[in-house]
């Protein structure tokens, strides 16, 4: 090791101090197999850092989902997930950050070991490309105590996009392990369709149900109507689950479900037999 | 007569009207959907109407009740046309009977307006160009794609 800079110790930060706004609820108390994301996200990121905090802002401190962890306050308002890290660079300037949105359902222990197995201290920050637009991930990433001071100057100019500031800071671009780790969830939609994925198949039985199809749906499935054998807990799994296999244009959140020839919920269970129909903006008159 | 139905064939409003009379009414008033030769800018050449007609049948008969209750009239019925239909063709018909001429003229504003908003039935208009498309389906799916797009940017988690 001699000759060798030293590096600089590693602590956690997790991003709970989002709005949620298109959620609607609070993202880091959403649920997935009996733990919020809050929790899951700290039991990640325990085994690679030093000392895990979640970073909030002042008004949630006192909140019972976070009042559990250590916690670093946001110093700015109205500055979105670079606040947290500001906040935290300034309380512990020589540490070495690794820094985990809360939103991030699929990530994996893999994807998590890899990035700090990966980390290229002598860099501004180590971080993966994202699989869906090629762009650096910060939210997911390990910013060394180097990119403090850029950072600010990058804020103070204005600015506030994270991605944007690695886009043009000198930094260890990883590829992503698994393509799907980082798909950030911000809707009811996301979030359903990320909990039927986390769900191991085995747990839930597979029904037969069919579908009848219409009007723009029946021409972008090329069919009227077909049997399946599903896994799909709700209307809106299954949704989900068609909209991987046909080239569907409309979002979920535009759609009504009937389930056996009368309008019902998306969240309604599933049952062996039931007639699905998902209902296009209607246009009568 | 149902008081809703659907229906593959040409709607004849003097045989619809006769379902509807009634001593004890003084009033009837209708409303007649007629087919458009042009549609947001676009002309328009014809189209066709493709419902769930086992939802449909029941979510008119749902809205025939509600106007009967809202409005206390004696009778009310509609019936809408299902597939291809030319420019000026009856698409749908409203009618309804009432001792007055006020709640009859309000129960059917209010059924045609509910049966555009919650009948799941849909348009398809076919343009003079060729083109094609089911209505408030394709513009509002290419808004859809589009802002999602613009939602790319990371959430503060």
């Amino acid at each position: 090791m001699d000759g060798a800079l030293p590096v600089a110790p590693l602590l956690g930060l997790v991003l709970a101090g989002g709005r949620s706004t298109r959620m609607r609820t609070d993202k880091a108390a959403l649920a997935y197999g009996g733990r919020n994301q809050l929790e899951r996200a700290m039991e990640l990121i325990a085994p690679h850092v030093g000392r895990a905090y979640v970073s909030v802002r002042a008004d949630q401190s006192a909140e019972p989902l976070r009042a559990r962890f250590p916690q670093i306050l946001d110093l700015h308002e109205n500055l979105g997930p670079i606040a947290g890290l500001l906040a935290a660079q300034a309380r512990h300037p020589h540490a070495a950050w690794l820094v985990l949105a809360c939103d991030l359902p699929l990530l994996d222990e893999r994807t998590l070991a890899q990035l700090v197995r990966c980390r290229a201290p002598q860099r501004t920050a180590t971080a993966y490309r994202s699989s869906h637009d090629g762009l650096p991930e910060p939210l997911c990433a390990i910013w060394e105590p180097r990119s403090a001071a850029p950072l600010a100057a990058y804020v103070a100019a204005g600015r506030q996009c994270p991605r944007r500031f690695l886009l043009s800071a000198d930094i260890e671009l990883l590829d992503e392990p698994n393509p799907r780790a980082l798909d950030n969830i911000n809707t009811p939609e996301e979030y359903r369709s990320a909990m039927s994925e986390l769900l191991p198949a085995a747990t839930v039985a597979a029904k037969r149900v069919t579908v009848q199809y219409y009007a723009l749906l029946r021409e972008q499935s090329g069919r009227r109507e077909e049997a399946l054998t599903t896994r799909a807990r709700t209307a809106a799994e299954l949704y989900a689950e068609l909209a991987r296999r046909y080239p569907f244009t409309l979002a979920p959140e535009l759609l009504r479900v009937a389930i056996n020839a009368e309008f019902r919920d998306w969240s309604t269970p599933l049952a062996e037999g039931d007639a699905v129909v998902f209902i296009p903006p209607v246009a009568g008159g | 007569m149902a008081v809703f139905q659907f229906t593959p064939h040409a709607l004849n409003p003097a045989e619809l009207r006769g379902g509807l009379a009634d001593p004890a009414c003084g009033g009837y008033a209708s409303f007649e959907g007629w087919v458009r030769d042009s549609n947001e800018g676009q002309r328009v050449c014809g189209l066709e109407y493709e419902a769930f007609e086992a939802l449909g049948i029941r979510e008119g008969e749902r809205i025939i009740a509600e106007a009967l209750a809202r409005f206390g009239v004696a009778h009310a019925a509609c019936v809408h046309r299902v597939g291809k239909l030319a420019i000026g063709e009856l698409a749908v018909w409203v009618g309804v009977s009432a001792a007055h001429r006020d709640e009859a003229f309000r129960a059917c504003r209010y059924i045609i307006d509910e049966v555009k908003h919650r009948l799941p039935i849909w348009k398809k208009e076919h343009y003079l160009g060729g083109d094609s498309g089911w209505v408030n389906c394709e513009r509002c799916a290419a808004a859809a794609a589009h802002s999602a797009a613009d939602a790319h940017v990371h959430d503060h988690a």
